[in-house]
């Protein structure tokens, strides 16, 4: 049955399938993914490039195109919510 | 998380109305979480990104951040605040610090040999509250 939730900024958990553990294998024989580390104060922000939209338009940014400038990079949940 | 036409929606049915005009800056989409995954800012358990703010410098370094769970939001007037904070330790080359509570307008302080064991004379606790 499918699981009613309430609409909210917060989605209910993904529940994903390990696929080691559904095709039984130990997940200690295993190695696994290392975990992606906080970035640091004082140290360079990773570049990206990604699409944007922006005064009506649909654009192609990257973080190195505002060398020069500050930059406040906010992220947040999804749309409609509040930021 | 979402499109960058989601986005569009976004802009035209609810953030426009709010301002009387566009959202003045982009909004960008990381529809597969990879750039949040890189701030470290994904949520892997929900699949969405948290509120994670990022201030990054002329040079592309990043000054500060805070990131807050989903159902608190920020408080602009604060980063605001910490941008221009890092605008005048800039500018003044690393001769100048903002103590705790600074605003525009309010005393920086001076770091060198001199004021190690005196600030106590030069900035006062009330000064970290608002007025």
């Amino acid at each position: 049955m499918p699981e009613e939730f309430k609409p909210g900024c917060q989605r209910p958990p993904v529940k994903k399938i390990d696929p080691e553990t559904a095709a039984g294998i130990s997940n200690e024989s295993v190695l696994k993914e290392a975990k992606p580390s906080m970035v640091k104060v004082g140290k360079p922000a990773p570049d990206f490039t990604a699409a944007a939209y922006g005064q009506g338009k649909f654009v192609n940014t990257s973080l190195s195109e505002y060398k020069g400038k500050w930059v406040l990079l906010c992220f947040y949940p999804g749309d409609f919510t509040f930021v | 998380m979402d499109s960058v036409f989601v986005h569009k929606m976004w802009n035209d049915h609810e953030l426009s109305k709010m301002i009387n005009q566009d959202i003045p800056f982009l909004m960008l989409s990381d529809q597969d979480g990879s750039i949040g995954k890189m701030y470290g800012i994904y949520d892997e358990d929900s699949g969405v990104e948290t509120r994670g703010r990022f201030i990054i410098d002329p040079d592309g370094n990043i000054q500060g951040f805070e990131v807050l769970t989903p159902p608190v939001g920020r408080n602009v007037s604060e980063t605001i605040r910490q941008i221009k904070a890092f605008q005048l330790v800039r500018e003044s080359q690393g001769t100048e610090a903002t103590p705790s509570g600074w605003q525009p307008g309010k005393q920086t302080l001076k770091p060198g040999p001199d004021l190690v064991g005196n600030v106590w004379k030069v900035w006062k606790v009330s000064e970290a509250f608002n007025d």
